[in-house]
């Protein structure tokens, strides 16, 4: 006999919005979207009024008045007549180039510290062990303040440096002068420089144009070389020599480059009371940067120190096994794995060390904090424009450098099915 | 066969002999550590030469400390007096003298009992939690701290903490009282809803009301007159508290199926982690006040504390988020096949193991949370580092002191970070559980 079960009756009530799991998480939803909202509206609601009470608007338009302020370092075209949507250009850049230099820095730093703590040298160990707890437990703040006032305090004015009886003298072989005002370091000069590419709102100069485009040209030609030869090895089992090709690929065109513009280094000179030609880099960078260095280099240090760590020691005693060769045995077997582990943390570390940029502020550094977040605020009154656009553009940058370094964290990570 | 007269058998074994010199104490450990291959002998001198020049350099500046002066020339004549002429030395005077202000900063001089005693009481009240040695019951205590210390820092009605405290109470209430007459949920809203009620509505007029019949309480300081470790503190040991909690509700929200749940989390979190404190801090000083009702006004500490919390919370859920992602699948199955629901296998299951996983995490980023209250300098607070030390600097008889006042700070931020990093290393000693 067939017994023909009915399916209960779907009947819904009320009660299985909570008791029944099907429909709860829609209703905890439901709730939590409510409750945002309600908050958002009371703190929109609130903003209008606030705004009303003033008599101002949300209104973007301050950054195109003059921003009638001066900045000391500018890595692009800037006056005190040029607009807040400059100064803000302005600052970015001088964040960025800040937040580079700084991560190529901590990045050496870094793994050097880290590798020559694994050292089972007693006395190197002690001493990147060293460097790393103290710049790892005392605040930033404090590195940048103490570097700063090194900087500020204890170096000599550029006066020093004058007449037969100087009581300071130029460092590393008298190319560089460290003052208290700025440090002069020696700069490239082309004599026959193509001047500038105007692109409406930014110039770009041609001759860095044609540096930057010698350096990459010649980094992919040595990866397509290395590709062909890694190509040639699999198929035929013998590795065409590469060296000289690779070095003639990564230095030709830099040096062709540089030939044909007439490069040459200009030292810096002390004419009066200053130092005129090389380049004058203010003492702000230099000792935001050294401190952002030091910090972050000793926090990559430990991520280098835990990514080594975390290879086994049998990988490397397979590869020896294989008879590879101590250095093969890490470009190839050591280093592909422990860049895995290390990676996604140095990510984090690379934008820490971009948003511990805005630490600018302590020495005086104008990046996109101090001319949008800073000076126009202050001039324009538009805390809460400036403050919506600057974050906007740390929100950018942070994105990008995720982005980026994603893309590469990819190429590395282990390849599965 | 006959026997070789000359014959020698050895009838107990010889004493050994020591080890070759090369081979054993200090000449092989050298020999291991530092002078294995040339690279190694190469490094060593210049480690040496490195600390050498390092205490060369600097001992003299410490040997010749000064620690009685009223001022920086006065400093510098005992040393020039002492040592000679052009000699240098550290004048830690300066610490000395200006030691109130550094622990308090503005804080008026006689109150300081009470920050002293709400430290103290702070140890006593963080004791039980982090040696669970001592007994379970301290931890009441623990629970009542944030009352008794906002009242003895702050000051004020004592009736104000007595009420905030009596929320937690009324909410316990309502839910005893409804859960037999409308069943577990509406009491559990009750128990959410009721408290809310209490603060926003009934706390205050009733805190009032009883103060004008009973008033007790202590002299009230604003938080402008805060400064130094005082404030460090204040910020820091708030934000820690509070910070993970909130942090353990993101990482649940990230790791939630619910899709609206999971994208205000990924939202919130990767926002607070896309911008720098500054600019947190300096919407809490300059914008808040935009965005609460015409009027009110709201205190500069606790906008900085509100702010370093959601900063760090979002950090901490990203770590709590990794910890969660280590864990086997098979034990959010096993937890389902236990016939436990959400919040029972969270709280049984998932979270004592995932929190074990990110120990090292979270307490890296409670440091860095530590480490960032000198950042309140930048909003006009005056934080151990810069605000006090700017402040002494400015009198003329400490104009020009610079390096006493950072390594004293600094040595102290160094002993609290290392001394939570060391502690860390002792918790994850202890609570390992596997056999490798």
């Amino acid at each position: 006999m067939a017994v023909i079960t009915e399916e209960p009756k779907a009947g819904f009530r009320l009660s299985m919005l909570i008791y029944d799991t099907r429909y709860r998480s829609i209703t905890i939803q439901i709730v939590v979207l409510l409750l945002v909202m309600a908050g958002a509206a009371w703190l929109i609601d609130n903003l209008l009024r606030n705004l009303d009470a003033l008599g101002r608007g949300v209104d973007f338009s301050f950054l195109s008045a003059r921003a009638g302020y001066d900045i000391n370092q500018t890595l692009v075209e800037y006056t005190n007549d040029s607009t807040h949507a400059r100064a803000w250009l302005v600052g970015l850049l001088n964040t960025i180039l800040v937040a580079v230099l700084g991560c190529i820095a901590a990045t050496v730093v870094g793994v050097m510290a880290g590798v020559l703590r694994l050292s089972n040298n007693w006395v190197v160990a002690r001493l990147m062990t060293a460097y790393v707890e103290i710049f790892r437990n005392i605040p930033l703040l404090l590195w940048i303040l103490i570097i700063y006032a090194v900087f500020t305090e204890v170096l000599p004015a550029p006066n020093a440096f004058r007449g037969e009886d100087a009581t300071s003298t130029m460092s590393l072989f008298g190319t560089t002068a460290f003052t208290n005002r700025y440090t002069a370091i020696p700069w490239v000069l082309f004599d026959n420089s193509l001047g500038w590419l105007n692109l409406g709102f930014i110039q770009i100069s041609v001759d860095l144009t044609l540096v930057v485009g010698a350096v990459v040209g010649g980094f992919l030609v040595n990866r397509a070389l290395i590709a062909r030869a890694n190509r040639i090895q699999s198929e035929t089992g013998l590795r065409p020599t590469t060296w000289w090709q690779s070095l003639l690929a990564l230095f030709a065109p830099i040096i062709a480059v540089f030939l044909l513009l007439g490069g040459h280094f200009e030292v810096p000179a002390l004419r009066g009371f200053n130092f005129t030609g090389g380049l004058q880099v203010s003492n702000s960078l230099v000792a935001l940067w050294l401190a952002l260095t030091l910090y972050t280099g000793a926090f990559v240090a430990e991520i280098v120190r835990a990514g080594i760590n975390a290879i086994s020691r049998g990988q490397t005693e397979a590869a020896f096994a294989l008879g590879l060769r101590p250095n093969r045995t890490m470009n190839l077997v050591i280093l592909p794995q422990a860049l895995r582990v290390i990676i996604p943390p140095l990510i984090s570390q690379y934008l820490n060390l971009t948003k511990n940029s805005s630490l600018a502020i302590a020495v005086g550094y104008m990046d996109v904090r101090g001319t949008l977040g800073g000076i126009t605020l202050n001039q324009t009154g538009r805390g809460l424009e400036a403050m919506l656009l600057l974050m906007l553009t740390y929100l950018l940058i942070s994105l990008t450098i995720s982005g980026g370094m994603n893309i590469y964290n990819r190429s590395v990570k282990l390849k599965e099915r | 066969m006959s026997q070789s007269p000359a014959f020698f058998v050895r009838k107990d074994i010889l004493p050994q002999l020591p080890p070759p010199a090369g081979e054993t104490g200090p000449v092989k450990w050298a020999r291991e550590n530092l002078f294995s291959s040339p690279l190694n002998i190469f490094l060593t001198l210049l480690g040496f030469a490195a600390a050498f020049f390092l205490i060369y350099e600097f001992s003299p500046w410490f040997l010749h400390s000064v620690w009685n002066a009223s001022s920086l020339a006065e400093c510098r004549q005992i040393v020039t007096a002492t040592w000679g002429e052009g000699a240098n030395g550290a004048c830690w005077a300066v610490i000395k003298e200006r030691w109130p202000q550094y622990l308090f900063g503005f804080y008026p001089s006689h109150l300081y009992w009470r920050p002293v005693l709400a430290f103290g009481l702070l140890l006593v009240a963080i004791a039980p939690v982090l040696f669970p040695a001592l007994p379970t019951k301290m931890l009441w205590f623990s629970l009542l701290f944030p009352a008794v210390g906002y009242w003895l820092i702050w000051g004020g009605s004592v009736w104000v903490p007595v009420m905030a405290v009596m929320g937690f109470v009324v909410g316990y209430l309502a839910a005893k009282i409804i859960q037999p007459l409308a069943g577990t949920i509406v009491a559990t809203i009750a128990a959410v809803v009721v408290p809310m009620v209490w603060w926003i509505v009934l706390a205050g007029p009733v805190a009032d009301l009883v103060h004008g019949a009973v008033p007790i309480g202590l002299e009230t300081v604003r938080s402008r007159e805060f400064g130094g470790f005082l404030l460090a503190f204040t910020i820091g040991v708030t934000g820690i508290v509070f910070s993970l909690p909130l942090g353990v509700m993101l990482a649940l929200g990230r790791q939630s199926d619910m899709f609206i749940v999971n994208k205000l989390s990924v939202g919130f979190i990767e926002f607070i982690r896309g911008v720098p404190l500054i600019t947190l801090l300096f919407t809490a000083s300059l914008l808040l006040n935009y965005f609460l009702p015409p009027g009110s006004d709201f205190d500069i500490i606790l906008r900085v504390i509100i702010m370093v919390t959601l900063f760090a919370a979002a950090y901490i859920a990203e770590v709590i988020r990794g910890g969660l992602a280590a864990l086997p699948k098979g034990q959010y199955e096993a937890a389902d096949a236990l016939g436990l629901d959400y919040w029972k296998a969270t709280r049984l299951i998932i979270m004592p193991q995932a929190l074990k996983i990110s120990i090292p995490g979270i307490v890296s980023t409670f440091i860095g949370l530590f480490k960032d209250t000198t950042l309140v300098v930048f909003v006009g607070l005056l934080d151990p580092l810069k605000g006090i030390t700017d402040a002494v600097r400015a009198t003329t008889d400490w104009k020009g002191i610079y390096w006493e006042p950072y390594i004293f700070v600094g040595a102290i931020f160094f002993l609290i970070c290392f001394g939570m990093s060391r502690y860390s290393m002792y918790l994850e000693r202890k609570l390992k559980t596997d056999h490798r």
